[in-house]
């Protein structure tokens, strides 16, 4: 019986594990940073680019730091959800202008809304490295200590703001400081 | 004609394909540091390809952090802590010996000893050749046999 049933066993095994690996995504590099200081930046502002904004300006708050360019489809697709979640104003979100034209940039906003209380240029991609950046758009969260606590890969949606970063960030927000 | 215009477009295709960037250093054992990272680290972005490979956006930047960090006297071993520290262990095409990885090192080791055991016990078990010998009941029987045949060749 047991020669028979081993095979069959092992087989049964070796389907799970293909069927669980089908369902990851590679795509989605989990994040070192979630748990740690979010990296230093210090970006001028694309508005007013004699003003800059670094990360020990925004201690003490929970904020979302969303990763875009114009020339990123996905950032597109996503903007609509970001920019409806910024009217709530449940938490200021940031935008990171990733390897981007300024012109450009200001182009994208005008044309289709401009969801961000301020957006950094990072002209030549290191900020972005610092960050983990490998793929636009990303969203981070991060809590009133500065710490990174959850990363969005890809374009935001609907279900994502619902269901993870609005219980998440009214949780962050109840935490002390 | 169109032969010369498709020596000019394989011309202008090695071109293209020649787009990845030189970098100047000032010490060979560098040069040999940034070969050696660029080839080990992965492109994130596609991600069956090592930096040197990928011609991707990302892996041009990180082929430029690369080279700055090496020219600026950064040893290999600093160069990828920095990368890790940014893009996790998956940046690395071997993955280091830790215990969440302990199953990918140690798996294939273990699977070849349970082969090699169940091998063992296959050729154990396996009947030797001196258990197929007639029992003496058999051999007599089988002579009885050849006995009779003999017996009637010789009456034709």
């Amino acid at each position: 019986m047991i020669r028979y049933l081993l095979p069959l066993g092992i087989f049964i095994v070796i389907v799970g594990f293909l069927f669980v690996g089908l369902g990851l995504d590679p795509k989605k590099v989990p994040s070192p940073f979630i748990g740690k200081p979010a990296p230093e930046f210090n970006l001028p502002k694309l508005y007013k680019p004699e003003e800059s904004i670094s990360t020990a300006d925004m201690k003490g708050k929970v904020w979302l730091l969303n990763v875009w360019a114009s020339w990123c489809v996905s950032c597109r697709a996503e903007h609509e959800v970001v920019t409806r979640f910024a009217r709530t104003g449940l938490v200021p979100i940031y935008g990171l202008n990733y390897k981007d034209e300024p012109e450009d940039a200001k182009g994208w906003l005008s044309a289709l809304g401009n969801p961000y209380v301020a957006s950094l240029v990072d002209y030549d991609g290191n900020a972005g490295i610092d960050w983990g950046v490998y793929g636009v758009p990303e969203t981070f969260v991060m809590d009133k200590k500065g710490i990174v606590r959850d990363k969005v890969i890809g374009p935001v949606t609907e279900e994502i703001v619902q269901d993870r970063l609005i219980p998440l960030i009214k949780q962050l927000q109840a935490e002390e400081s | 004609m169109k032969k010369l215009l498709l020596i000019c477009l394989l011309a202008a295709s090695t071109l293209v394909a020649a787009n990845i960037e030189t970098y100047k250093f000032d010490d060979p054992r560098k040069e040999a540091d940034y070969q050696v990272l660029v080839h080990e680290l992965r492109c994130l972005v596609c991600q069956n390809q090592n930096l040197a490979d990928s011609n991707a956006e990302l892996a041009q930047d990180l082929r430029r952090k690369t080279y700055e960090m090496v020219q600026k006297g950064l040893n290999k071993d600093e160069v990828v802590e920095y990368m890790v520290a940014r893009y996790g262990d998956f940046v690395l095409y071997k993955p280091p010996l830790q215990t969440n990885t302990l199953a990918l090192w140690g798996g294939p080791f273990v699977i070849f000893i349970i082969a090699v055991v169940v091998l063992i016990r296959m050729i154990r078990r396996r009947p030797s050749s001196n258990d197929h010998l007639l029992s003496e009941e058999d051999r007599q029987r089988a002579e009885q046999l050849l006995n009779q045949q003999i017996e009637t060749e010789e009456k034709q």
